[in-house]
């Protein structure tokens, strides 16, 4: 076979060389102007990136941190927080006023806003989101979807829990004033509705484009397409794997936008979004590992930590032995050094934790039993116990980094050591985090020792407190009666205030019952681009970027 | 996956070969006089790389050993993780003789002991495929009709999966222990050994003498046993080598894509990388350190597997 | 010509089939309940009713078996437990950003490894050739996710040089159409893309090419070396035809039947390689997508790429074979 190879080769050449110039400018640009441009009033664009991508844009149905941050620009709801603590603040509603019984309240909205498809925002729509909460039909009902309607308002309409519901009505009087009836009382309503999950979402987005009822709420057209909110920016895509696109909102009743476009971006290694920060791919990044936030204040960076409003605990199953045994409960409090262990895996900025809450919340209180480092005593109570080498299962996930617990395997390991150093047998128990882990610890009673955490999603002691130890849970393992009961009783009380000695007393019993114990409040850092400014730190995630520019 | 490399012209065992069978039998001499394994052995002899990848692969073996005798300290042991903060990490001391790892465990005894880990890991599933599919190519080729047409589209649909990929998913399926990994690995080398063994059988069932045997009335089953697999030993340690640098990658990755053990008290060089990783700049040893181990130990195996492979043909004795 | 592609084809067959059957069972072999694990944390009694009612886990296997193969027929391969998006889209989405990453590697791959395996021959025993062979050696022991954490920590942490992860710069707001980025900025002509694009490509495509450069170079230095002792060469060499062209004649169109072997074998390394690159450097391909899936025992992820994967690996041998067949006449008629 003889091919002349010259003439071949050179005819080839063209034909790609000719192909190559049509095929170019085949395709139109979809880009206006310069693309991604700085300078220039307000034209800017900031670059942030996530740990993770948003599982979908309806915040209703959410509980990651991921999707949430993308709701917080989209969305608004009747109460915010003041910038930079966990307080309530107005926000959607002016004002409000509460009945003495605790069950009716009396919002006066404030007026002018319209949601990003150019509706209005009035009473009726507020009652058309409480309504259409309370109506989910029970295949969302579960905490797969609905998971903070459902623990907050205890029941819907219809379905397993109907009836429990503690929302009664919600009447809208006029344009800007609305009351929301409910029948028990429930001190941290006000505080909860500046969650995204009961952020206020267009009547008529919803109704066009959102099924409540589809057989899968992830991907309806509302979800990922049409997400509907009065917040400062409005949804423009969502390029999957890639990036989710924000543009300005020119409408906002609020302080506008400073940058006309917002990108999110998933980069799932922590190292990686660090690096990015480093090197400008993108203007700000959250979940900054411990070990990265030095050098990036080095190279220029600029670091924020959070002021902590999260919980990192041991915790410690009843339903295993010897742990059903409060002397070895306490011997394990003793041989841990709180420090060494913030040292060695947590970042700087953490504090160190002695109740199951940080200390801005309401019941905190510094009069606890404290259980101080003392291996001596650690050991002479495991020997008083008759537990001394005895084999305890350590489960830890791997492979995971939350606001809690940026790096499981450090905390895990110096854990360990402090624990083997007193004599107990440890056998480590590790586990992908989704699902496996959070089944085995949270789902059943075949763990041992584990750690876990919590974020407060609002100033609320409940939020803390009576989510970890308000009934009986495959977690802790154990059934004190006692305790529940003053948790519900706390949780009845309607005013902030009036619970205020109740819940102190509860954490008292709580760290004598010590069913396990709370170690730090790590401070979740977020790092940015030299050049930016305006960006507002929460400790409850509840950051809006408004304020934020990039340059110039 | 074995590491793909250029076979030797006429590699004996070539599948579906016939009337290529070995130029030397277990029976036959060569040339010079020498049986095939005496041969080899002369050869390696004198072949300086299969000298440095046999000393490679001597060290790795005795280090695995003795490893508790070579230090003082226990695996995982993180007794001093209060010296390591997530921006600092010893390094060697008089203690230590590489220092820490970010866990607070002595990194020297970590390497020593991620050796066993690997040795084992690697014997253990290579073991796997070579029972496993050593048997199979047997029954396949022995047998043939339909069972080695089920047989051998078996190792298809298995060989239709990069083998990381086949490696990933029967240990997923298994979950997060050493088992896991070991099956799973093992799993993926199953249908290179049965390709082997059987191409073997095929080409040595059309060659004189088994014709011969036959002939002469001698049970099939002690054909196979007594002359047909003797002669399908060399090319199937070879393969078990070279299998052997593979599989030792391949824990590696599997460590790295989560799907290992998990307890960190058990020191595994794939791992042991994988935690290095955002302590890079502060501590860079602990990530060259476990990698420039796999890849030696890989390149040994490599280089003794290729040298014996060559050692053993005798189309390239000249 | 045609026959011997369908008769390559018509052997696929069988082996998807087997590959289905192997993966229907391993869904069943997961612990626990099926449904459960096709719908993981997101299982309400709705869902697993549904699940049940489409893959028919209540009935006797067969008909499972047969509803499975149905679903599979119609495109149905199943949705994301963690997202909900349908496993055909997520993979017809990612996709292209692995072939890219694969096509670059193989072509530096090819490029690099074929002139060295070259030059390595024709100076066979001298300081050039020992040193490309013990490279090469070292390229294919090394792991690649091992080399890829380097040369990112490297490049890109230590030095800046170059991105650590993504594929693009979000900020050039690029135009996507086919998600071959390169390729997307060439059709509309934002160059400044196709330059990104190509920035993001160098790090990971490197990692990846490593092992299959090395294997190239040793196996064109192979087939070089052979062809280079013959004697037509020596006679054309004596002839007096310069030596450019006795080796662009001769020698290369020779070496060039083993390298496409090759090609096929290097495609089951570029995918799975691919999985381990792509994580490192959050690029958006299968590969990661996989790496999460495994993470989050996402198993209908799995069990959808796995079978595609499989095909493309199938599909990648089939070319070929075709190529290898047009190159070598010979092969046809076998």
């Amino acid at each position: 076979m003889r091919i002349n190879f010259s003439r071949g080769r050179a005819l080839s050449t063209v034909a790609l060389a000719s192909a190559a110039l049509v095929l170019s400018g085949c395709a139109e640009s979809e880009r206006e102007g310069s693309g991604g441009g700085e300078g220039g009033e307000g034209d800017g664009t900031f670059v942030f990136a996530g740990s993770a991508e948003p599982e979908l844009l309806d915040p209703a149905f959410a509980a990651d941190g991921e999707t949430f941050r993308v709701a917080r620009q989209i969305f608004e709801g009747l109460v915010g927080t003041e910038p930079g603590t966990a307080d309530p603040a107005p926000l959607l509603a002016e004002s409000w006023e509460v009945s003495d019984d605790g069950l009716t309240y009396d919002f006066t909205l404030q007026t002018g806003v319209k949601f990003h498809d150019d509706t209005d925002f009035n009473a009726e729509a507020v009652c058309f989101n409480f309504d259409r909460w309370y109506n989910f039909p029970e295949s969302v009902q579960s905490d797969d979807f609905a998971y903070y309607y459902g623990k907050l308002f205890r029941g819907f309409a219809e379905g397993e829990k109907a009836g429990e519901g503690i929302y009664e009505s919600c009447t809208a009087d006029g344009d800007d004033k609305v009351t929301i009836e409910l029948n028990k009382p429930f001190a941290g309503f006000i505080a909860a509705l500046s969650l995204p999950a009961l952020s206020m979402q267009s009547p008529s987005a919803l109704e066009e484009h959102q099924d409540d009822a589809a057989s899968n709420v992830n991907t309806t057209a509302y979800s990922t397409e049409h997400p509907t909110g009065t917040g400062p920016f409005q949804f423009d895509s969502w390029e999957r794997g890639n990036q989710v696109t924000l543009t300005r909102f020119d409408d906002y009743w609020g302080e506008a936008a400073k940058v006309e476009t917002v990108r999110v971006v998933a980069i799932t290694d922590a190292k990686a979004r660090a690096t990015a920060v480093q090197n400008g791919e993108v203007d700000g990044a959250d979940l900054i590992g411990p070990a990265d936030l030095q050098p990036l204040e080095e190279a220029g960076m600029q670091i924020e930590a959070r002021a902590p409003f999260t919980v990192l605990y041991l915790g410690m199953n009843q339903k295993t032995k010897p742990l059903d045994d409060i002397n070895v409960r306490k011997a394990i409090a003793h041989a841990i050094d709180k420090d060494a262990v913030a040292t060695a895996s947590l970042p700087e900025g953490s504090e160190i934790a002695v109740n199951f809450m940080p200390d801005s919340v309401n019941g905190w209180t510094d009069d606890v039993t404290k259980y101080e480092y003392d291996p001596d005593k650690a050991r002479q109570l495991l020997q008083e116990a008759g537990a001394d080498g005895a084999t305890i299962e350590f489960n830890y996930p791997t492979d995971v980094s939350r606001p809690y617990m940026p790096s499981p395997a450090d905390t895990f390991n110096v854990l360990r050591s402090q624990l083997e150093e007193v004599g107990l047998k440890i056998k480590p128990v590790a586990d992908v985090w989704s699902p496996d882990y959070l089944d085995k610890v949270t789902g059943s009673a075949d763990h041992g020792i584990h750690l876990l955490g919590w974020t407060g999603d609002y100033n609320d002691s409940d939020n803390f407190v009576g989510v970890f130890f308000g009934g009986e849970t495959d977690e802790w393992g154990f059934k004190n009666q006692e305790l529940f009961d003053k948790l519900s009783e706390a949780r009845g009380i309607p005013t902030v205030e009036e619970q205020t000695p109740l819940y102190e007393e509860i954490n008292q019993d709580i760290m004598d019952f010590l069913p396990g114990v709370p170690i730090a409040h790590p401070a979740p850092s977020l790092a940015f681009g030299p050049d930016v400014e305006g960006y507002v730190a929460s400790p409850v995630n509840d950051e809006v970027w408004n304020g934020v520019t990039v340059g110039d | 996956m074995t590491i793909p490399l250029p076979p030797a012209a006429g590699h004996v065992g070539d599948p579906g070969d016939p009337g290529r069978g070995p130029a030397t039998g277990a029976y036959e001499d060569d040339s010079k006089g020498l049986s095939l394994w005496k041969g080899a052995w002369h050869r390696l002899r004198r072949n300086p790389t299969a000298i440095v990848g046999a000393v490679i692969v001597l060290v790795f073996v005795v280090i695995s050993i003795i490893a508790p005798l070579l230090t003082p300290y226990e695996p995982g042991s993180a007794a001093w993780s209060g010296q390591v903060t997530p921006t600092s990490v010893p390094g060697p001391s008089e203690e230590h003789l590489l220092g820490l790892d970010r866990f607070g465990s002595d990194l020297y005894t970590q390497l020593l002991f991620g050796a066993r880990q690997s040795l084992i890991y690697g014997v253990v599933s290579t073991a796997i495929g070579l029972s496993v599919g050593a048997v199979m190519g047997i029954v396949a080729g022995g047998l043939g009709g339909w069972v080695d047409t089920f047989v051998m589209r078996l190792v298809d649909i298995m060989l239709s999966i990069p083998s990381l990929l086949l490696a990933v998913s029967i240990a997923a399926l298994l979950g997060q222990n050493a088992y896991a990994v070991m099956i799973a690995i093992g799993a993926a080398q199953v249908p290179i050994f049965a390709r082997l063994l059987r191409g073997s059988m095929l080409s040595q069932a059309k060659s004189d003498y088994v014709l011969a045997a036959t002939a002469l009335g001698i049970k099939r089953r002690k054909i196979v046993l007594g002359h047909i697999l003797p002669n399908a030993v060399g090319p199937t340690i070879v393969q078990a080598t070279l299998n052997l640098a593979t599989a030792i990658i391949e824990v590696a990755a599997l460590s790295f894509l989560g799907l290992g053990e998990g307890d960190p008290a058990i020191a595994e060089w794939g791992r042991m990388l994988v935690a290095a990783q955002d302590r890079f700049e502060a501590a860079p040893q602990l990530a060259i350190l476990p990698g420039a181990a796999i890849a030696i130990t890989a390149l040994g195996f490599t280089l003794f597997g290729e040298a014996l492979r060559e050692a053993l043909d005798p189309r390239t004795r000249r | 010509m045609l026959r011997f592609v369908l008769r390559r084809l018509a052997l696929l067959v069988p082996v998807l089939v087997g590959l289905s059957v192997l993966l229907f069972a391993w869904v069943r072999a997961l612990p626990g309940d099926p449904a459960r694990a096709l719908l993981g944390q997101r299982a309400t009694p709705e869902g697993i009713a549904r699940v049940n009612e489409v893959y028919g886990f209540n009935e006797p296997i067969l008909v499972q078996y047969f509803a499975y193969v149905k679903a599979l027929l119609s495109g149905d391969f199943g949705r994301s437990i963690r997202t909900g998006q349908p496993v055909l889209e997520s993979f017809v989405e990612k996709f292209p950003a692995t072939l890219e990453l694969g096509l670059t590697a193989l072509l530096l791959a090819v490029v690099v490894g074929v002139p060295l395996g070259y030059y390595a021959a024709r100076h066979q025993g001298r300081f050039l050739d020992t040193a490309i062979v013990s490279g090469s050696l070292l390229g294919v022991v090394t792991p690649v996710f091992f080399l890829a954490i380097l040369l990112k920590l490297v490049f890109a942490n230590w030095l800046g040089w170059l991105p650590t992860s993504l594929r693009q710069d979000v900020r050039i707001d690029a135009t996507h159409i086919t998600n071959f980025y390169v390729l997307d900025g060439i059709l509309t002509r934002e160059w400044d893309a196709v330059w990104d694009a190509l920035v993001h490509l160098v790090l990971p495509s490197v990692a990846l090419a490593t092992i299959p450069l090395a294997i190239i170079v040793r196996i064109t230095r192979a087939a070089v070396a052979e062809v280079v002792n013959e004697d037509y060469v020596r006679t054309a060499e004596s002839k007096g035809l310069s030596s450019r062209v006795v080796s662009r004649r001769h020698i290369l169109r020779n070496a060039l039947l083993p390298v496409v072997t090759t090609i096929g074998l290097q495609a089951g390394l570029l995918l799975s390689g691919a999985v381990l690159t792509e994580t490192v450097f959050s690029f958006n391909g299968i590969g990661q997508y996989l790496f999460q899936a495994i993470g989050q025992r996402d198993y209908p992820v799995l069990q959808g790429f796995i079978l595609f994967i499989a095909l493309v690996y199938a599909l990648i041998n089939l070319l070929v074979d075709v190529l290898y067949g047009v190159i070598d006449p010979r092969v046809r008629v076998s």
